[in-house]
C-alpha cells in the first residue's frame, strides 16, 4: 500500500506497540497495540505514530488563523461558522472595538466575514474565537472560495512556497485559512488563475513534484511577473 | 412459508447456481456523491445500496444532544421502485426498526466521545432490493464513515447466514428468504470479532445456530476485505491518475 515512502494506512490498521511507540494524532491504543483510526498518511517521528488524515473535517486548534461567517450577532458576542462541526463564540472583549453594550450588529452582523484566530477549545469542544491579534481583520471585496481542509498544507506548501508561487503569478492578495476557506482579492484574470491553480493542487494533493507543475501551469498564464 | 421449489438440491447446488458457502457477486464503490462528506455505493446479488455520510456536525434540535459524546442517526430508506410491487413511501415499521439497529452498531464503532454534541447522519438509501438488504446497508455505511474521514475503531461490515431445505447456507437471496426456513443477520467489527448487530428470523437449533453463526462471520471477513480493497483503491487511484 505504499506509494513512493508515502504509506496510506486505513482505519484498525496496526501501526504498532505500545512498548516501542507512542500514540500520536489519528491513532488509538487497545490492549497495548496501536492502530490508525483515521484513512490517513503514516507519519512516524522518532517513537511517536501520527495518522495524517486526508479527508474529513476541520479540527479546530488553538492558534489556527481560520475565517469564519458571523451566523448571529446577540448583545455581547457573535456566533461564527468556521467550518468546524460546532459554531465559534466571538465576544466582544476579543474584538478590537469599543462596543457599547447591545451595539454589536453595528460592527459585525449576519452573513459578514471575519479573518480570526482559535482562542481556545474546551474539553466540550466549546469554541472562542478572537480579532485581538495582529493582521485580523474583517473581510471586504475578494472572493471566498471553500476547499477540504486536509488539503490545506499542500495549498500553503512547505513554509508557504506554494501559496508565495501562486501570489507571485497572479498577484492576488490570498489569505488560506487551516479551516479549508481560501480568501482571494485581485483583479478578475488573477483570480481566474490562482481558482484554476488551486483546483489542481486540490485534485493532485497526495502526488508528489506538485509545486513545479503548478509553477509551469501558472507561468503559461501569466503575462508579467513583478 | 411452504413452496414446491426446491431451494437446495442434493449436490449441494443453490437455485442461482451458488454452494452453500458461496457469497453473491459484491461490487463495492467509495466516494461517489460530491455533496456528502463520505459516500459509498455497493452491489451485492441484486441489491443496489447508496450511502451517505454528513458530519460530525452540531446536532439539533438542542435536547437530542449528547453533552459527552456524538450520536449517531442512521436512516435506511427503501425507494418505493426498490421492490417488485410498488413500496409505499416513508418510514414503516420495518425501516424504523433497521434504522434504530444500524445505527447502534455503528455507534459501537465511531470514536463518539472525540465529538461532544454532534451527530454522525448515515442515509443509507435502496434502490434496488432482493434479500439482505441491512447487511448491504450497514457494509456499505462502514466505507462512507472511512470516506468522511470519521474516527473509527474498525470498519463494520455485515453478512447473512440462514437455513433452506434443512440445510445452513450464506448469504441468502431472494427465494430463499422468502421461502427458506431461517434468517440470521449479523454485523461484526472485523478486528475484535465483537458482535455489533444479530437478529434472526425463522427457527434454528442450537446446534445450527451455532453452525450458521459461524459461516456468517466467515462471510463477513470475506466482504470485509472488498471494504478495504475498496477504500485503498480510491485513493491509491487519485495517486496513480496524476503519475
Amino acid at each position: 500500500m505504499s506509494t513512493d515512502g508515502r504509506q496510506i494506512v486505513i482505519p484498525s490498521q496496526e501501526l504498532g506497540d505500545t512498548k516501542t511507540h507512542k500514540s500520536g494524532r489519528g491513532t488509538f491504543v487497545e490492549r497495548g497495540k496501536i492502530y490508525s483510526e483515521r484513512i490517513g498518511f503514516l507519519n512516524i517521528q522518532g517513537d511517536m505514530i501520527h495518522v495524517v488524515p486526508i479527508t474529513g473535517r476541520y479540527d479546530p486548534t488553538p492558534g489556527d488563523f481560520v475565517i469564519g461567517i458571523v451566523e448571529e450577532a446577540s448583545t455581547s458576542n457573535w456566533m461564527v461558522d468556521i467550518n468546524a462541526p460546532y459554531p465559534a463564540l466571538l465576544h466582544v472583549n476579543e474584538v478590537p472595538w469599543e462596543i457599547d453594550f447591545g451595539d454589536t450588529e453595528k460592527y459585525l452582523n449576519k452573513g459578514d466575514t471575519i479573518l480570526a484566530k482559535v482562542l481556545q477549545v474546551d474539553e466540550s469542544k466549546k469554541l472562542q474565537i478572537t480579532l485581538n491579534d495582529r493582521n485580523l481583520f474583517k473581510i471586504k471585496g475578494g472572493h471566498i472560495i471553500d476547499v477540504e481542509a486536509s488539503k490545506v498544507p499542500r495549498i500553503i506548501g512547505k513554509k508557504g512556497s506554494m501559496i508565495a508561487l501562486i501570489k507571485k503569478y497572479t498577484r492576488c492578495r490570498i489569505f488560506v485559512g487551516q479551516n479549508g476557506r481560501i480568501w482571494i482579492d485581485g483583479d478578475p484574470e488573477g483570480i481566474e488563475n490562482a481558482l484554476q491553480a488551486i483546483n489542481k493542487i486540490q485534485t493532485e494533493a497526495l502526488s508528489f513534484g506538485l509545486t513545479n507543475r503548478i509553477e509551469e501551469l501558472l507561468k503559461k498564464d501569466a503575462k508579467d511577473v513583478r | 412459508m411452504k413452496s414446491d421449489i426446491e431451494l437446495i438440491n442434493s449436490e449441494g447446488k443453490r437455485l442461482d447456481g451458488r454452494g452453500p458457502e458461496d457469497l453473491r457477486k459484491i461490487k463495492i464503490e467509495a466516494g461517489v456523491l460530491h455533496r456528502a462528506d463520505g459516500s459509498c455505493s455497493i452491489e451485492w446479488g441484486g441489491n443496489k445500496i447508496l450511502v451517505a455520510v454528513y458530519g460530525p456536525r452540531e446536532a439539533v434540535p438542542r435536547h437530542c444532544q449528547n453533552p459527552l459524546r456524538a450520536i449517531v442517526q442512521a436512516r435506511y430508506n427503501m425507494a418505493a421502485f426498490s421492490v417488485e410491487d410498488r413500496k409505499r413511501p416513508g418510514p414503516d415499521r420495518r425501516s424504523v426498526e433497521i434504522s434504530k439497529v444500524i445505527s447502534e452498531a455503528l455507534e459501537k464503532v465511531i470514536l463518539t466521545e472525540q465529538f461532544p454534541r454532534a451527530t454522525v447522519d448515515v442515509n443509507i438509501e435502496v434502490l434496488d432490493a432482493e434479500a439482505g438488504t441491512r447487511c448491504a446497508g450497514l457494509t456499505a455505511a462502514g466505507v462512507a464513515l472511512v470516506d468522511a474521514g470519521i474516527p473509527l475503531r474498525d470498519i463494520p461490515v455485515a453478512c447473512a447466514a440462514g437455513k433452506i431445505g434443512g440445510r445452513v447456507v450464506l448469504d441468502l437471496g431472494k427465494e430463499e428468504d422468502n421461502f427458506g426456513d431461517a434468517d440470521l443477520p449479523i454485523a461484526i467489527s472485523p478486528r475484535t470479532g465483537e458482535v455489533l448487530l444479530l437478529q434472526m428470523d425463522g427457527h434454528l437449533t442450537l446446534d445450527e445456530f451455532n453452525q450458521a453463526y459461524d459461516l456468517a462471520v466467515k462471510g463477513c471477513q470475506q466482504v470485509s476485505e472488498m471494504q478495504k480493497k475498496a477504500i485503498t483503491h480510491k485513493y491509491q487511484a487519485i495517486v496513480a491518475e496524476v503519475e
